[in-house]
């Protein structure tokens, strides 16, 4: 480990009832980078973003975020230390509007006192109304969130984990249901995103993963089976034994 | 939501409150002091029932035990008034102690001989009790209806503790207040219970500006998606077990203050506040009011409990079915409850069913194409 990394991911193994969701698991993320993982269906991707986030417990392994190990942290405290997340399908407020959804996102301290005795502040109030624009939601700010879009539910959930200002976002299907136009724009997004924060981003869609110009990890069966830019990712025989099958011999 | 629709809601709001407040003013004079006295209890219950729609409303915590923190706040007034109001009898101590042979005060009586500590007791009391035990209860992650379930055996817990302990605090018989002095006049007397109205109609008013200030704010909004997305808000970085037990601790107290004025103008606080049926009774006035809107649950304790008494003078027996029947009508039709549904779509969507065209806001130009399209 250097001082470049931001995260280690060291023997990771999970395994939920003798199922080994992850195994040997081993990864490593610079500050600044944006990464994108793939694999196919049961690689353990999402897994993968609950070990980070304390959602799973590491039957094995280590978690070294900051040069602090994150094995055992709940999972409010991981947020705090710098980790956003956000979900495969938009996991957003519905019952409350963008700009409450946003406050909620934006708010330091996180302690139930701040909130209940102070108004929020004029900077975290310029963050919104930058994130809104930011995600095209400027005229939906007091349109109660359930009432938009997918798409535009995937991207307030984009700005929710931006307004975190956490140090790694973790995206996990960012582009799912969302037309070809949204998802060029989602790609620019994170890709403008990425030097100042450090993204990782999970996904199927091929062209995307492209768009983002990035180095790519190929997941399989809770490993890392390879990692590299995408062309070098292309012509690797495991991966497309993986994706493409073995032609019968 | 549209800009008429938000005008439409607070001229709802507001003509409620104005009906609301008048009815509690002109009342001491229209009605007979046994009605008042009704009302009086009803706007008292009105206060545990603001109190469950904080927790279950705004945070999707489904209490059945709120009888506990209402049963605590009781027994504070009614100890502080058994103990002030003693000197007359044997050993200078509540007359009921004489019946189990009972000659010294139990500790835990002592602090109650002093208004200052009662005041504070009453609230403060079933407060961390609650907090207490919702602390233990989330931290555990135990949510949904197994919260539900353990606040019920809670609250079986304390009901069989209480009904038991008669050389503490005379078990099943309860203690009675009706009988006792404050300011040298009789509690049951009707100068005393006019000025108990008064106090409630103004802790009502009072515990509404409160829940308000509680759900307005960003800390409101972090209830609301605790009750929609707790594991959400936890990866937000907030801690949902400090919220959950602030907010629960809050509907104790205010269980509490209800439980207190209750029995001051009921005459008597007992165990049987701790009964199974009265809490979740609590819960139907909510539900039937309106979740999540704060007034539904002050409007759904007193029309209810004003519509048991008349029913049960009635016809008696009979108020069970109904009581039934509404829950399972709200249930089934207005899962909103009445305030819910008055403030949503339902007056509109009623309309319609008897034949009445629906307003549809668009763009003023397409109405003018259909217009002379037809």
């Amino acid at each position: 480990m250097n001082n470049k990394d931001l995260l280690n991911l060291i023997d990771i193994t999970v395994s939920f009832e003798g199922f080994l969701a992850l195994n040997k698991l081993n990864l490593n993320l610079n500050k600044g980078e944006l990464r994108a993982v793939i694999g196919p269906n049961g690689a353990g991707k999402t897994t993968f973003l609950d070990v980070i986030t304390g959602k799973v417990k590491p039957t094995n392994g280590e978690v070294i975020f900051k040069g602090k190990s994150l094995i055992g942290k709940k999972e409010h405290k991981i947020a705090r230390l710098g980790v956003g997340r956000k979900f495969q399908s938009p996991r957003i407020f519905e019952n409350l509007t963008v700009k409450e959804n946003l406050e909620i996102s934006v708010s330091t301290p996180k302690s139930p006192l701040n909130l209940i005795n102070k108004n929020i502040k004029d900077d975290q109030l310029d963050e919104i109304e930058r994130l809104t624009k930011i995600v095209n939601l400027s005229n939906k700010v007091n349109s109660k969130a359930g009432s938009l879009s997918h798409g535009q539910k995937q991207w307030l959930e984009i700005a929710m984990l931006v307004g975190q200002k956490p140090d790694l976002m973790l995206v996990d299907e960012p582009v799912a249901g969302l037309t070809d136009e949204e998802t060029d724009l989602t790609a620019d997004l994170l890709k403008s995103l990425s030097g100042e924060n450090t993204v990782v981003v999970i996904d199927h869609d091929m062209e995307f993963i492209r768009r983002l110009d990035s180095n790519v990890s190929v997941l399989n069966q809770g490993t890392v089976l390879c990692e590299g830019t995408m062309e070098t990712i292309q012509k690797d025989k495991k991966v497309i034994d993986v994706y493409l099958g073995r032609p019968e011999d | 939501m549209t800009l008429s629709k938000i005008k439409f809601d607070k001229k709802i709001i507001l003509s409620i409150w104005i009906i609301l407040i008048a009815l509690i003013i002109a009342a001491p004079t229209l009605l007979p002091v046994f009605r008042l006295n009704l009302l009086g209890r009803y706007l008292s219950l009105s206060i545990v029932a603001l109190g469950v729609d904080l927790i279950w409303g705004y945070t999707g915590l489904l209490s059945l035990g709120q009888g506990i923190f209402f049963a605590l706040g009781g027994y504070c007034a009614a100890m502080y008034l058994q103990i002030t109001s003693s000197s007359e009898f044997p050993n200078n101590i509540p007359e009921f102690f004489a019946l189990y042979g009972v000659e010294k005060l139990p500790f835990f009586w002592e602090p109650f001989r002093s208004p200052v500590f009662t005041f504070f007791a009453i609230w403060i009391i079933p407060a961390l009790v609650a907090g207490l035990i919702g602390f233990l209860v989330f931290r555990n992650r135990i949510k949904g209806v197994y919260f539900s379930i353990l606040t019920q055996a809670s609250l079986l817990v304390f009901f069989n503790f209480f009904n038991g302990q008669q050389k503490l605090i005379n078990g099943t018989n309860g203690l009675k207040t009706d009988v006792t002095q404050l300011f040298g006049q009789m509690v049951g007397s009707e100068s005393i219970q006019r000025i108990f109205f008064w106090i409630t109609a103004i802790m009502v008013i009072a515990a509404w500006f409160f829940a308000k200030w509680v759900v307005k704010g960003r800390f409101g909004n972090i209830l609301i998606g605790i009750r929609d997305d707790e594991p959400r808000v936890r990866f937000t970085g907030y801690n949902p077990v400090i919220f959950k037990t602030i907010i629960f601790s809050i509907a104790g107290g205010l269980a509490g203050i209800s439980g207190a004025l209750y029995t001051v103008q009921s005459g008597i606080v007992s165990p049987q506040f701790m009964t199974v049926p009265f809490s979740i009774e609590m819960v139907i006035w909510v539900a039937v009011g309106g979740r999540g809107t704060l007034l539904g649950a002050i409007l759904g304790a007193v029309f209810i409990n004003y519509a048991k008494s008349l029913v049960s003078e009635a016809l008696p027996a009979s108020w069970m079915f109904i009581q039934g029947g509404l829950f399972i009508l709200v249930v089934t039709a207005l899962p909103e409850g009445v305030l819910g549904w008055l403030q949503g779509d339902g007056p509109r969507n009623l309309l319609q069913k008897f034949g009445f065209k629906r307003k549809i806001e668009t763009y003023p130009s397409l109405e003018v194409k259909n217009k002379e399209g037809k």
